[in-house]
């Protein structure tokens, strides 16, 4: 399988804490990754340099054979790279279906007197852009509560509205930010279970930070794990249960010591 | 959801009325109509018609005689200048309500226009001699004559351009520093035009002397004596003049309104209160934040142009003493007083304030006069000098009684609300964050 996107020796560096250092990382296309370790480790921080929140300080970043290394976000995420956040950051105030339009920006083309003078081609545009949110919300599992306010939607509701919103921006590559965060054991099932149809039905390829090792041993091709910035270990699940320097970074220096001895 | 049974009844309704809005909003930007917006027209079509018989003499004459609020009824004159203002603050709401990004140099744009009208449809540049379709002045008058209708256009293209030039660089700042800057701009602008008497040699804005005069509006000799009369050959020179200016600047100010509210519900209105909500996951959703800021500001400049150049056209001038801060600081009232990204609470506060501020003031201190000072104190008080005391005081109330403006947007309202009753927030929303 081809590689979407190989970041090579990319660092940060804020004042003088390196965030991520020199971090070297392949996903391949249709996989599912994940990225582990601690509070702390660089997760996010790798993540809003690969979605170009955040500028390297060095190395480069590469998607679908394009350098995309600094580019402004808008641009990487037409290029295909949807993304949600650890802490959820819809918009509040809009609708679930405008939330989810808002997510399709990139791919229509309405411009300013279209809109004024509402054209037919524009009004044809914004009615497939409203069917295709539809559908996606439906996908998503929210069947039907288009118009209700993002904000009162459940938490796990909020975290799928997230998942439609970055999947309506077409993308190639998602990147989910801890999504089972606060989620009840059911919950994260459940969306485990979508993970996965995410690839299945939809041929995505994702890129996970995640906590819950359940989640990350379920649905992983290959998990990589961080500790201070570093990469300690990359491998498949099964491989990474038993490396001795992510327990390590996990529970201590003492619990490994111990329970080896 | 559980915190609906919570939830006391009323809420539940109103959330429900919010949701209906939005869903109809949502629809109506499709091009779906439903039958519930039909009947929301109607106080539209009200309100428009009476807009438009107002300055008939003999419609505002018997408003301004009706006993006890006659003087609450501004002359065709008055009401000009209240719609060019209330159609800048329209451009306003467009960055400050939609876009979320506070401009306090909003005046720098309104001086824009009315210097295009200066340039282009006056005898300033009376180094050459140039006519196209003027409305019946003289052919051999020197200076650049171009219609007003033109100049209208090419004013608000010229003040989008400005708009742009000047956002590039201070978009990318971000709330309060943004704000600064923008105030900065308002001031430079003025100051520019102030010296601008004099670039080696060449006068560009006459310095403080001002343009003046400045071409009227009208449709010139061939069209206006081929209608028969019907489109006036020169506002200026026609019988009832305020009565074509006030229809005139009527029309301007529903062009205006019906750009910002289709622009409201389009693709780029979405992004642009995505933006407001959100700079970083709206610019995560293929947003390109510059590029949608700027057109905020091109936009909002736009209109701020063309009523500039109009305002300009009205009083026959364009003078840097007109271009003070205060004027920003004014129309930004106006859409904080109507509730920041609501169209007609910005129409309504921009009336009323725009009324104050020419006629009302003037109005209400003679009651307060007629009634209080002079029978108590013996003398009387200027109320006008105090405007700004008062508009302070006007801000100052509202903010406290009602923070989200006279006619709020439905989604600010939310906004503010769930700041406002602290209980709710704590026990149901933060739960269901």
């Amino acid at each position: 399988m081809a590689d979407l996107l190989v970041a090579e020796a990319v660092r940060k560096e804020f004042g003088g804490l390196v965030a991520v250092n020199d971090v070297d990382f392949v996903v391949p296309e249709q996989g599912i990754v994940s990225l582990i370790g601690p509070n702390g480790a660089g997760k996010t921080t790798f993540f809003n340099m690969l979605t170009g929140v955040y500028k390297v300080t060095s190395g480069e970043i590469h998607f679908a054979g394009e350098r995309v290394t600094n580019k402004p976000p808008h641009a990487i995420t037409e290029r295909g790279v949807g993304r949600t956040f650890q802490n959820i950051r819809l918009f509040q105030q809009m609708s679930t279906i405008e939330n989810v339009l808002v997510g399709m920006h990139s791919r229509l083309k309405g411009g300013i007197l279209q809109s004024v003078l509402r054209t037919p081609k524009l009004r044809r545009e914004e009615r497939d852009a409203f069917d295709r949110a539809r559908e996606l919300l439906r996908f998503s599992g929210l069947r039907g509560r288009d118009n209700e306010l993002s904000s009162n939607l459940s938490y796990g509701d909020q975290r799928r509205l997230e998942v439609a919103r970055a999947l309506a921006t077409e993308p190639k590559l998602l990147l989910l930010d801890e999504p089972t965060a606060g989620m009840n054991p059911q919950e994260t099932a459940d969306f485990t279970a979508f993970v996965g149809r995410l690839r299945d039905e939809r041929g995505l390829t994702v890129l996970l930070i995640e906590h819950d090792m359940k989640v990350v041993m379920g649905v992983s091709d290959r998990v990589t794990v961080l500790d201070y910035g570093e990469k300690i270990a990359e491998g498949p699940p099964s491989e990474i249960q038993k490396n001795e320097r992510v327990i390590e970074a996990y529970l201590g220096k003492a619990a490994v010591e111990g329970a080896s001895a | 959801m559980m915190t609906e049974q919570q939830t006391p009844q009323q809420r539940k309704d109103e959330e429900q009325r919010l949701q209906e809005v939005i869903a109809q909003r949502t629809q109506r930007s499709a091009g779906l109509w439903r039958r519930e917006t039909a009947v929301a027209l109607i106080p539209l079509v009200l309100v428009i018609g009476y807009a438009i018989i107002y300055p008939f003499e003999a419609v505002y004459t018997t408003l301004r005689e009706i006993p006890g609020i006659g003087d609450f009824f501004p002359t065709p004159g008055s009401a000009v200048i209240i719609i060019v203002f209330t159609m800048m603050a329209i451009g306003l709401n467009v960055v400050v309500g939609y876009a979320g990004l506070l401009d306090l140099g909003y005046v720098a744009f309104y001086a824009a226009g009315a210097y295009m009208a200066g340039w282009l449809a006056s005898q300033h540049f009376e180094q050459v001699t140039f006519h196209f379709w003027s409305p019946g002045i003289n052919p051999e008058l020197p200076g650049i004559h171009i219609n007003l209708w033109i100049v209208l256009l090419l004013a608000g293209i010229f003040t989008a351009v400005v708009g742009i030039v000047i956002g590039l660089p201070t978009l990318r700042l971000r709330g309060d520093y943004l704000a600064i800057v923008t105030l900065g701009f308002g001031e430079i602008v003025p100051q520019f035009v102030r010296n601008g008497d004099n670039f080696k040699g060449f006068d560009l804005t006459s310095g403080s002397f001002g343009i003046t005069p400045i071409d009227p509006p009208g449709f010139g000799d061939g069209l206006g004596d081929g209608s028969g009369g019907l489109l006036p050959v020169n506002f200026q020179r026609s019988f009832d003049a305020e009565q074509l200016y006030y229809w005139a600047a009527l029309g301007l100010l529903l062009f205006t309104v019906f750009c910002c509210w289709r622009l409201r519900d389009s693709r780029l209105g979405r992004a642009w209160i995505a933006i407001r909500e959100d700079e970083t996951a709206a610019a995560a959703m293929g947003i390109p934040l510059m590029r949608t800021k700027t057109w905020s500001y091109a936009i909002g400049a736009f209109f701020g142009g063309i009523a500039g150049a109009y305002y300009a056209s009205f009083k026959s001038g364009a003078f840097p003493s007109d271009f003070y801060f205060n004027i920003s600081i004014f129309l930004l009232c106006m859409v904080i007083l109507g509730g920041m990204g609501s169209i007609w609470g910005v129409i309504i506060a921009g009336t009323i304030l725009g009324w104050l501020n020419i006629e009302g003031l003037g109005v209400i201190g003679n009651y307060l006069n007629d009634w209080f000072f002079e029978p108590v104190t013996g003398s009387r008080i200027e109320v006008p000098k105090y405007q700004f005391g008062i508009y302070g005081i006007i801000i100052v109330t509202m903010m406290l009684f009602r923070p989200t403006g006279l006619i709020p947007e439905r989604r600010r309202k939310l906004e503010m609300e769930e700041g406002v009753h602290d209980e709710p927030a704590m026990g149901e929303r933060a739960v269901n964050r």
